[in-house]
């Protein structure tokens, strides 16, 4: 017994095994490639390798269909868990210095008295995004816009660098430690909303999310209000927007009431 | 003769040990997901509780059973001392490192991504790492197998190869091809990504990849079950095999069909053309084809032992059937799960009719009926049968193992059958909290405590099994004389080469395999901008 008695046509084993197995396939194939897509009265197909490269899966440009064109702008930040990840000691003293004119509003430590964000602390790929996003338009405000528009690549980079290395400080105004509200810890999954803290923190951190602790309570509800009306729209695939208008007002302003509640050094340290 | 019993030991404790630690998340899952839990509040510690559970019942477990099974076939099958004992301590070693590379970064919740990996979602690169070692080490155990087979053969030249141990080569040589889609994933696709070498990845390519083994691995599991059939159960209630030739068919069968179908798992995906799906469908369908013929085999080869001990009449011999031996009760309970669950998944491959289960609780009440229900009962009943063989001690209460046979059947039943009824609903799978109080689903909440109760008893027939082991260590030594496999009707003086060797049916199997996955492969290869974003788990 050796391979040679085994691979050949006298072997009626291998025929017939070779056989059955080649008739099965190429009947099969018939069926799946000519006879199906020809069964599909709604489908249209030239000519019979027409149809087999449609239901090969053949790759095929998409007709010339012009895109939609963008009333708005989009995002256009790539951010990847790795963005920004290795702040040199330069990086953070140049930004220093140009959060001068930050501080205005956002502190000189990087705590507001204004209501606008606290900065001191936030992770360096959050606070890249919305600088990038006001410079380019996806993100509009009267007062930072102006900011923003001017800022060089390098300039955002070290920006964010130089908050993200503020040590948190607690919030300027805190108030009592509210309780849990659901919203934050539950989210309402048949509403399709997912708890805050699975992105925002507590549970676990998405990279562009913020962590919100200690944030003006009037600047959150300010801006989900805006997700909810799609004033603000620089989320990716909408993920903020949806979220937003499926909150009802009473949930908006418990979430924005307990994070702002919150002491920022719960925050989970970025690793 | 089983020389090397430490080994195979040591193969079956470990996987019953870690078969143990994932029942019990198992159950946990059940009901914390359940109208009797208390929505636990991080859906990240269950989804990182079914990542172990997953990764332990998929790669794990079954894999240390076929191996352990493996080398005690060898052994005792071909009467010759296991060749290569050293590598198949290497194998198991490799084996325990990986599980335990694995398992650290889904205890941490760095991998979180499923057994079935489940990209863009990438997690800890030594989650992958672990896995790739697990399966490097059951490559080992493939090439033993093959070893053995062919210093048996240059001893005995042209003798037909025993049933088990043709059977037990040509599920290791399974193995061994569908482990390969998974390993190209992992190797080219997804360790990359995890090590930080590139940040986007082509999802649709590693869907297709996971589909190659994702399909036959469940062939890969089944072989230990489908060679306890055909080669312990007549034996040991005293009966023969119908047919040797049957059986070597139905094994070889599996060999050439179960390869070429995985795509049937990616029905829904965009990125494989109908046609491929077709065909996949096709071929999917003649996988029943050697189940029904080791249906039919196995009957008959009972109905053997039953007229030998006196049954009569068409249906009479039933009765006559040993009903209190633990195997027969085991063989019973196996062929209804795999009735119930083999007519499931004719649902499942059937292109349509896949469009209203896809992704629902159905799909995972399928497979815990078929791996879980048909397939591990027998896992017990080999270890029942091989533990007197191995510790040279006996297992004396028999009324104890058929409680906990009795027990894992009922307790597959309840829990599977109502999780095919919410998937039929619609219940999505893979959620981590469902809110019962919703009128939308409240009315699938009973269905679901029943589940939950299903995931109790088995935790409770789990326990009894591990206890029925550990007693058997203890037990009073008793001889229980060599491990024999059982005896065909017509016990074969010569056997067909096509039917004694592997070579035409793995040529077949990886022609197959080209025909029905070379294309796609190749296209979403090629394409370029299929890519997407990694995701990582755990990252911040």
């Amino acid at each position: 017994m050796s391979a040679r008695d085994l691979f050949t046509f006298s072997n009626p084993h291998f025929t017939r095994g070779v056989g059955i197995t080649a008739a099965i396939l190429i009947v099969t194939a018939i069926v799946g490639f000519i006879v199906l897509p020809f069964a599909q009265p709604w489908v249209q197909f030239a000519n019979v390798w027409d149809a087999i490269c449609s239901a090969a899966g053949v790759p095929q440009r998409a007709a010339n269909v012009t895109a939609p064109e963008q009333v708005k702008r989009l995002s256009e930040v790539v951010l990847t868990s790795n963005t920004l990840s290795r702040p040199s000691q330069e990086a953070i003293g140049r930004g220093a210095t140009l959060a001068q004119r930050c501080a205005i509003c956002h502190g000189p430590t990087g705590i507001s008295r204004a209501d606008s964000p606290n900065l001191a602390g936030q992770y360096a790929a959050v606070i890249y995004k919305e600088l990038h996003d006001f410079r380019s338009g996806a993100r509009t405000n009267a007062v930072m816009s102006p900011f923003a528009v001017n800022l060089t690549d390098q300039e955002i980079a070290d920006l964010s660098l130089y908050y993200a290395y503020l040590p948190r400080l607690p919030a300027y105004h805190p108030t009592p430690q509210l309780p849990k509200p659901n919203i934050v810890i539950y989210g309402a999954p048949m509403r399709g909303i997912a708890p805050c803290g699975s992105c925002h923190g507590s549970l676990d951190n998405k990279t562009g999310s913020p962590w919100l602790e200690g944030q003006s309570e009037a600047y959150m509800k300010a801006q989900l209000q805006a997700f909810a009306s799609g004033e603000r729209r620089n989320d990716i695939s909408q993920q903020m927007r949806n979220i937003a208008r499926a909150l009802t007002p009473q949930e908006i302003e418990q979430a924005a009431a307990y994070y702002a509640s919150q002491p920022p050094d719960v925050v989970k340290a970025v690793d | 003769m089983l020389v090397n019993r430490r080994l195979i030991l040591a193969h079956f404790w470990l996987a019953f040990a870690v078969f143990g630690i994932a029942l019990t998340l198992g159950a946990w899952q059940m009901f914390i997901r359940s109208p009797i839990g208390t929505w636990l509040s991080n859906p990240e510690l269950y989804y990182r509780s079914l990542t172990a559970h997953g990764t332990v019942m998929g790669y794990v477990f079954p894999t240390l059973v076929a191996m352990g099974f493996g080398y005690a076939i060898s052994e005792s099958a071909l009467e010759q001392r296991l060749v290569g004992v050293r590598w198949a301590w290497t194998g198991f070693w490799l084996i325990v490192i990986g599980s335990v590379m694995a398992v650290i970064p889904v205890a941490l919740g760095r991998a979180s991504v499923l057994y079935t990996f489940y990209p863009p979602l990438i997690g800890n690169v030594f989650y992958y790492l672990g896995v790739v070692l697990v399966v490097v080490g059951s490559w080992i155990w493939v090439a033993l197998m093959a070893v053995n087979l062919r210093v048996w053969r240059k001893a005995h030249p042209g003798a037909p190869v025993p049933l088990a141990m043709f059977a037990n080569v040509a599920g290791s040589y399974l193995w061994a091809w569908t482990a390969v889609g998974a390993a190209l994933e992992l190797l080219l696709q997804i360790t990359p990504v995890a090590a930080g070498l590139k940040a986007t990845i082509d999802a649709g390519l590693a869907r297709v990849f996971f589909s190659w083994t994702l399909h036959a691995i469940v062939y890969f599991w089944l072989m230990p079950t489908y060679i306890a059939y055909y080669t312990i159960v007549p034996r040991a209630i005293g009966g023969r095999v119908y047919s040797d030739s049957m059986a070597r068919i139905s094994f070889i069968l599996f060999l050439v069909v179960a390869m070429p179908i995985g795509m049937h798992h990616t029905f829904a995906d965009p990125m494989v053309g109908a046609g491929f799906k077709f065909i996949h469908s096709a071929f999917t369908a003649l996988v029943a084809l050697p189940t029904l013929l080791t249906v039919f085999t196995i009957c008959a080869s009972v109905e053997i032992a039953a007229r030998l001990r006196g049954g009569r009449g068409m249906f009479g011999w039933i009765r006559a059937l040993p009903w209190d031996n633990p195997m027969m009760l085991a063989l019973a309970f196996s062929f209804v799960m795999l009735g119930f669950g083999g007519a499931g998944g004719l649902i499942n491959m059937s292109y349509q009719l896949d469009a209203s289960i896809h992704n629902t609780q159905w799909i995972t009440g399928h497979f815990h009926l078929i791996f879980g229900g048909a397939i591990v009962i027998m896992y017990f009943a080999i270890a029942y049968d091989l533990w007197p063989h191995l510790t040279g001690r006996e297992l004396i209460d028999l009324r104890l193992i058929r409680t906990q046979l009795w027990l894992w059947f009922l307790g597959m039943i309840v829990t599977t059958f109502p999780w095919h009824w919410v998937g039929i609903l619609g219940m999505p799978r893979r959620m981590a909290y469902f809110d019962f109080g919703d009128p939308a689903i409240a009315p699938q909440a009973l269905s679901v405590t029943f589940s939950a109760i299903g995931g109790f008893i088995l935790l409770t027939s789990g326990i009894l099994f591990l206890v029925i082991l550990a007693r058997g260590m203890r037990a009073p030594q008793a001889d229980a004389g060599p491990y024999r496999f059982a005896l065909a009707v017509h016990q074969p003086a010569t056997v067909p080469i096509a039917l004694n060797t592997h070579a035409l049916w793995v040529a077949l199997m990886i022609a197959l395999t080209l025909t029905n996955y070379g294309y796609p492969i190749l296209t979403l290869a090629m394409t370029e901008g299929t890519s997407v974003p990694a995701v990582y788990v755990g990252a911040q």
